[in-house]
């Protein structure tokens, strides 16, 4: 194999597998170490300038980062890194000194961004510190779009959303809210340099079968149920209450009805349990507060006595898979199951719905009616038109959305100032040793045994009763130092440089997860990997190979399950093996901190 | 301070036949000199009684003074362990040994404490072939104290300070073939695939097993000019053959050329497979060792692989004739058979 090229700043980016599954690369490891420094607020800029919204984050993201944590591949459980990001949201001092301070000269050029959503938003940061006039229209009376109607106040509180919502608003963004923008046409009419569409998937999926249209009165679309909710338009519930679907929208509305008066709350999900869609952690949160996850359950009809709704039935089935894995609901044969419902909620899905897009704007849609949109640049083939967040390709998430706003901007910016959609700026790349002394580093190189810490939760009798008492209480100070310790420091890069070795094996020695070999090359990457002491068969990660040493032989090291101890670099006599420290940042219009 | 062995290991480590994970068999960290060779025997030996399914009580490491004698704490934390006077490792080792017959006995020992001030030990625990095991981490200087030419330093070799050793070297595994050690090997530090094989059949020869390994001293013998340096050794170093040790009972796989392959089978029908064996050479013939020792010495080359062996050697305990049972183990009535034993054995003597 050919030695690798680590001067692709992509190469060491993958070793940091949280940042790199990251949507928006947030630079994890280095907020972790921050906050483990107590320095939070440094730590809570660092995420904003990636991911604008720390605090929302940091209690509702969909953590992909978490699965992709090393340290999940050699501990029980990866490092609970989400809510150590609430952890510098919620200990920061004064952030807004750090941030773009107003008002700025303007540019001359005005884009309007349509939904006050996490895209919007994040575009309107990146946006306005340049100049740039920005128009944000919501139906809504606030700022924030899905992350306001549909989280609902127990898992994030309305301050948190406000207080990172104005950071951005303050900026001087002119506000349209209460303001349904129901024609792009109109919108493009008007004198507008380019027009962001971060509106979101707003459309719930309906539940076609017997009985539904005399079941109306107390069937309920989950996300406009929750939005009700959370502009109070709603405020009750029935005792008894089904909620179908099986991902995090159905977790909140079963919650959210908990505390709404329902009593005997049930989620009847279609797929086995195992492979809801909902994250483990809602679901055992659901579970917590007395809620039954059925599932196998194949909703079949509405029930309906004297005009009233009385509950459903459902078909029992099991899944079946095929030879290629895809998954088949078989029913069992049983008779059909009967469930008392006073109401229920239908949390299967949603869509992007885009009436107030005229067809003849140049804007080109597929057959799903989803509009062809650039996958890096976000442009629609309307030049002044750009999707992101779920407006874009369908319902994802928060973070998601962040990213998209992003890279939204950056062409907007280019697209206002004349410059190639495609001509964006490389990543924001450093490398620098961390050798501080013989046995020092610039990082905690120990590596801790802890197990993962769990985030506290208020009393049940106490959130149930009160919708907006948030339920979990967040690491205080202590813990979420020693759950920062947790972290493996995976951006602490092991370096390897040829010319100094003297291939003494002293760090495939010390290594404790044998990730190092000196052995002759191979053609082929699937051969070498074999030839290792511990075969690489983890083919998702790579294999760092170096040039040919003095004895014919390669060094190669499988970045697997590297724990950054830094025992191979503190064992080589030459410093052929450094720590060198690596910071990966997405390059936006703007660096989102301001300089003091 | 960032110098801790973490606990984790990689999830999928193979377990060997007596369900342990290599790591059952590590010490502790090392805090020997970055790069040193030592550490890489001691990983040696830890890989070698993994794969031999050693039972770590089963095992008593035993060493005398140096750094090679420090090695003992970092590998096989779970076996028992004796670290001895300056030199004195092999008469500890014969008193264990006497005591108990049921152990492994591991011997660690270097070119000072073997051969300035142990090589009166180390001689007659060969003459009385000893059934252990006796690794000399050989650097060719005093690493202790700061690098000073020990025994073992070869004429002509230069220090660290560019001083020239004035003196001819002490060859321990020519002197182990002389005294008549039954099992005599020489290796490299660097050389994992030839030094683990080595030292899993040296565990199951019942004698006097001796390996000298070259083992560099990164610190104070690893310039230019030095004979016991990473690069002097690499560019000088030659084997008898090659080698792998085969457990009993198991089938021998690998196909070698006509006539370029030897087995030798051990007392316990285990074999040492030898192949592309050197010219005129055969590990049976002590004559033949002590040749190719000498011609390789003659072409400046160092000669490792096994040197000799004798498979069917009889050890210490054979010679003294003492109990099968471990004397440790006997009991007062055993030892003490009483006034009508005592009076059969002195009519005997009348």
């Amino acid at each position: 194999m050919k030695p690798t090229d680590i001067k692709d700043p992509e190469y060491f980016h993958k070793v940091v597998d949280c940042q790199y599954a990251c949507p928006a690369h947030t630079p994890v490891p280095e907020y972790i170490r921050l906050i483990a420094a107590g320095k939070y607020t440094e730590a809570y800029m660092i995420n904003w300038d990636s991911n604008v919204f720390p605090g929302v984050l940091g209690r509702t993201c969909d953590r992909p980062c978490e699965p992709a944590c090393r340290r999940g591949r050699v501990d029980e459980e990866p490092v609970a890194i989400c809510r150590l990001k609430r952890v510098a949201a919620d200990n920061k001092d004064d952030v807004k000194k750090f941030m773009p301070q107003g008002p700025f000269t303007p540019n001359g050029k005005k884009v309007a961004l349509v939904g006050a959503g996490p895209a919007s938003l994040t575009v309107a940061r990146d946006l306005a510190p340049l100049g740039y006039e920005l128009h944000l229209y919501d139906e809504q009376k606030k700022g924030g779009g899905f992350m306001r109607s549909q989280i609902p106040s127990f898992r994030l509180p309305e301050t948190v959303l406000d207080e990172e919502v104005n950071y951005i608003l303050d900026l001087g963004i002119h506000t349209h809210f209460n303001q349904y923008v129901s024609s792009l046409k109109e919108l493009l009419s008007k004198d507008y340099d380019a027009v962001f569409v971060g509106s979101g998937a707003p459309k719930g999926r309906d539940l076609d079968i017997p009985g539904r249209k005399e079941a109306s009165a107390n069937f309920h679309i989950g996300i406009n149920w929750l939005a009700n909710v959370a502009f109070e338009h709603t405020n009750k519930i029935g005792k008894n209450v089904i909620v179908l679907g099986g991902g995090n929208t159905a977790m909140d509305c079963c919650r959210t009805a908990r505390r709404l008066g329902g009593q005997n709350v049930k989620v009847i999900v279609r797929s086995p349990f195992a492979e809801m869609k909902a994250s483990p952690w809602e679901k055992e949160d659901a579970m917590h507060e007395d809620i039954p996850i059925i599932d196998n359950h194949v909703p079949k009809s509405f029930v309906i006595e004297e005009g009233k709704l009385k509950g459903m039935m459902f078909e029992k089935v099991h899944a079946v898979y095929d030879d290629a894995g895809k998954r088949k609901l078989v029913p069992t044969g049983e008779a059909e199951v009967f469930y008392p419902a006073d109401d229920v909620l239908c949390a299967i899905g949603q869509e992007n719905s885009f009436p107030w897009i005229e067809r003849d704007l140049g804007i080109e849609f597929d057959k799903w009616e989803l509009p062809t949109v650039d996958l890096v640049t976000h442009a629609s083939t309307n030049p002044k038109v750009f999707f992101g967040g779920d407006a874009a390709w369908g319902p994802k998430n928060v973070i998601t959305a962040v990213a998209h706003g992003h890279q939204a901007a950056v062409s907007i910016n280019n697209f206002c100032q004349g410059i190639d959609l495609n001509k964006r700026l490389d990543p924001m790349v450093n490398l620098v040793s961390a050798k501080m002394g013989i046995h020092e580093w610039s990082y905690d190189s120990e590596v801790v045994s802890d197990d993962r810490y769990v985030v506290p939760q208020a009393d049940k009798k106490l959130t149930l009763s009160n919708r907006k008492k948030e339920v979990e209480l967040g690491f205080n100070r202590l813990t979420g130092f020693k759950e920062a310790e947790r972290c493996l420091n995976c951006d602490v890069q092991t370096v390897f440089t040829e010319s100094k070795c003297i291939e003494c094996d002293a760090c495939m020695d010390v290594c404790p997860t044998a990730c190092i070999t000196f052995t002759e090359n191979a053609e082929e990457e699937s051969d070498l990997r074999n030839m290792l002491k511990m075969p690489a068969k983890n083919k998702t990660q790579d294999i760092y190979v170096s040039d040919t040493l003095p004895t014919k032989r390669v060094m190669v090291k499988d970045e697997n399950v590297c724990l950054h101890c830094g025992l191979c670099a503190e064992r080589c006599p030459t410093s052929a093996w450094d720590m060198q420290k690596f910071f990966y940042n997405v390059t936006k219009t703007h660096t989102g901190c301001h300089k003091n | 301070m960032s110098y801790v062995r973490p606990k984790f290991r990689h999830p999928e480590l193979p377990k060997n036949k007596l369900g342990y994970t290599i790591d059952y068999y590590e010490g502790t960290l090392s805090t020997l000199c970055a790069g040193c060779g030592h550490d890489s025997i001691s990983a040696a030996i830890i890989q070698g009684c993994y794969e031999m399914n050693i039972e770590p009580h089963r095992l008593a490491k035993l060493s005398g003074i140096g750094c090679s004698s420090k090695t003992p704490a970092y590998f096989l934390s779970n076996s028992h362990g004796f670290n001895s006077v300056h030199g004195r490792m092999p008469s500890v080792a014969t008193g264990a040994n006497m005591a108990n017959r049921d152990l492994i006995y591991f011997g660690v020992s270097g070119d000072g404490d073997t051969a300035s001030i142990g090589m009166g030990q180390f001689v007659h625990a060969i003459r009385r072939n000893l059934n252990m095991v006796y690794i000399v981490m050989n650097n060719g200087c005093y690493g202790l104290t700061k690098g000073q030419d020990s025994a073992t330093a070869d004429a002509g070799s230069k220090n660290k300070t560019g001083q020239v050793n004035l003196f001819e070297s002490i060859d321990l595994a020519s002197l182990a073939i002389e005294l008549g050690a039954t099992y005599v090997a020489q290796s490299f530090s660097g050389d994992k695939a030839q030094l683990v094989p080595l030292i899993k059949a040296a565990m199951k020869h019942p004698g006097f097993a001796f390996i000298n390994v070259i083992s560099p001293c990164v610190t104070f013998n690893n310039n230019v000019g030095s004979t016991k340096s990473y690069d002097h050794v690499r560019q000088h170093v030659e084997a008898t053959a090659t080698m792998d040790f085969v457990p009993e009972m198991q089938e021998i796989t690998t196909s070698y050329g006509e006539g370029s392959t030897k087995q030798v089978k051990m007392h316990d029908g285990s074999y040492i497979s030898l192949h592309k064996l050197s010219e005129d050479w055969d590990p049976l013939d002590r004559q033949s060792a002590m040749n190719a020792v000498l011609n390789a010495k003659a072409k400046n080359e160092i000669l490792t692989g096994l040197l000799y062996v004798d498979p069917q050697t009889e050890d210490l305990h054979h010679l003294l004739q003492t109990s099968d049972k471990p004397l440790n183990t006997l009991t007062k009535e055993e030892l003490c058979p009483g006034s009508e034993a005592l009076k059969d054995i002195n009519a005997g003597l009348r």
